[in-house]
């Protein structure tokens, strides 16, 4: 099992209260997915030529400012950050790729676990209500956010393991599901220079979504393509950094309900993770039907694509 | 009438209450408030009473009902009336995949759409459907009978036995051993009465059957060249 929620915002006025929406969807998720849970939020984004990096190390007192001041010091850009326990968020006004290249090179524990103007992943390890309390979700704004409670069955119950994973700039991806092909698809993935941190099989969906990205797909093409090359079960959500898309697998096995109302777009594993949203009772609520590509961003608030 | 809120109580509490009207009833009819999509509410009872749920129910609402008659006021998730065995269940809205899942008897009303797998596996219950079904709706369907009033989505009635399928809308796919019948006189009959059980206005002569054409039955003596 796992639990997926994610809620995209239409009216504007709600965004300060992002935060105090999402937190109990995805606590009541907590029964299908206890080990570890995780959120991507996309806010607060930097200018065009300016990237935003969440990184993380292990240990809480890293020297981030140490971090900050090297970056600044030998690139030679401006650098804004701060820290949310073991995670900091960089601001960095570089967007070549330059700075990602120079913590890898100097600070290989660092782990960059998203980049883009908009997104922040946060994740670990626990109770989602502990997640949620450790990095005060709460309190946070934006946009839109998508999330995962996890009950690991591919792979170990580890940080690297949970969800959601990177899919390239301002993209991730959290699955409920399993893949049966994940181990031959990695070794594929790998020769096309797809890098992989672990043994999960949401990782590989993740990096075969970064690698159709970077052949020149669309997101709408690369999750038709995945439909023809991921076999096992699976609702994917992947969020964008205008708003999110949702897929099920031809059988659609695995569970997903939407709602929609004036204000907000969500959708959740369980309706159970979508009665505390205002308005719920008045929603248009729904379930995506199989193998059909479902798509909400700023640009497009139709529905599906 | 006796009313449980489940902000206050516990599905577990509610159950048991309902459970033990089996021993001895107590009170015919019942009010369940704030479900809030709460997995497994109403599950196996086994005394003739009422009870209406005032709102969306989670997985396997009503599952192995038998002899109550109950009303979902709202969607209903995965299962609803899975396994039934006798009495009714109605749900006001929707229904997720798997309503009345290997269900043996009574009768299952979806006023609204039902999802992927409808009746799969169903083996005696009646189910009627005002809106559509999903796709491999009565999929190894064994007995009873399966009433769409709008529209089935692919591979209706796959490897099917006996089930009698009924659709008034368009059917996007059959699937294996499934083919379209005739409807003569005694389907008409048994339509009509499912449809006015159910409390469903619906023109009988509109609908067109489908069922089992029992290619799959038994092992077919050309295929021994295999072994």
């Amino acid at each position: 099992m796992c639990g997926i929620v994610g809620l995209y915002l239409k009216n504007k006025a709600l965004e300060n209260q992002l935060g105090e929406l999402f937190e109990p969807m995805l606590i009541a998720m907590t029964d299908r997915g206890p080990d570890s849970a995780g959120f991507a939020i996309y806010g607060d984004e930097v200018p065009e030529g300016s990237i935003k990096l969440t990184l993380r190390h292990a240990n809480e007192d890293y020297d981030w400012a140490g971090l900050a001041g090297k970056l600044k010091h030998e690139l030679n850009v401006g650098v804004e950050w701060f820290n949310n326990s073991k995670v900091a968020i960089f601001k960095i006004a570089t967007s070549d790729g330059i700075a990602e290249a120079f913590i890898t090179e100097n600070a290989p524990d660092v782990l960059i676990l998203s980049a883009g103007q908009s997104i922040e992943i946060l994740k670990e390890v626990g109770l989602p209500v502990n997640i949620a309390k450790t990095f005060n979700l709460k309190g946070m704004k934006g946009s839109h956010i998508i999330g995962h409670t996890r009950m690991a069955t591919e792979s170990a119950v580890t940080m690297e393991g949970s969800h959601p994973f990177s899919t390239g700039m301002d993209l991730c991806l959290v699955h409920n599901g399993s893949l049966s092909n994940h181990n031959r698809l990695r070794q594929e993935l790998q020769r096309e220079g797809i890098v992989f941190e672990t043994e999960n099989d949401s990782e590989v969906a993740a990096g075969y979504l970064t690698w159709r990205l970077k052949q020149g797909d669309t997101l709408n093409e690369a999750l038709t393509n995945s439909l023809k090359d991921l076999d096992g079960f699976f609702t994917f959500t992947v969020g964008t950094r205008d708003g999110f898309a949702v897929m099920r697998d031809p059988i659609a096995c695995k569970p997903a309900v939407m709602a929609e109302t004036d204000d907000y777009v969500a959708m959740a594993s369980e309706y159970q993770a979508l009665t505390t949203l205002p308005g719920i009772e008045n929603a248009k609520i729904w379930e995506p039907e199989a193998a059909t590509i479902y798509v909400w961003e700023r640009s497009s608030e139709t529905g599906v694509k | 009438m006796k009313t449980i809120n489940l902000a206050e109580s516990t599905v577990r509490d509610l159950n048991q209450a309902l459970h033990d009207q089996a021993i001895e009833c107590t009170e015919r009819e019942w009010e369940v408030l704030e479900p809030k999509g709460q997995h497994n509410i109403a599950c196996g009872l086994d005394q003739n009473i009422s009870v209406d749920i005032k709102g969306p129910t989670g997985y396997f609402c009503a599952g192995m009902n038998k002899k109550a008659h109950i009303t979902i006021h709202g969607n209903a998730g995965q299962g609803v009336a899975e396994n039934m065995m006798s009495g009714s269940v109605r749900v006001k809205g929707n229904a997720s995949q798997a309503a009345g899942a290997t269900a043996h008897g009574g009768l299952l009303v979806i006023e609204g759409d039902a999802g992927a797998r409808c009746g799969i596996s169903m083996k005696g219950v009646d189910i009627v459907v005002k809106g559509s079904v999903g796709h491999m709706s009565c999929f190894m369907g064994q007995a009873g009978s399966l009433v769409v009033c709008g529209d089935a989505g692919d591979a209706l009635g796959d490897s099917l036995y006996e089930t009698h399928i009924y659709v008034k809308g368009e059917v996007k796919s059959l699937g294996a051993d499934c083919i379209a019948k005739e409807m003569r006189d005694e389907h008409i009959e048994e339509l009509s009465e499912l449809l006015n059980r159910a409390g469903v206005d619906e023109d009988v002569t509109a609908f067109k059957r489908y069922g089992t054409a029992r290619q799959l039955y038994n092992f077919k003596v050309d295929n021994t060249a295999a072994y």
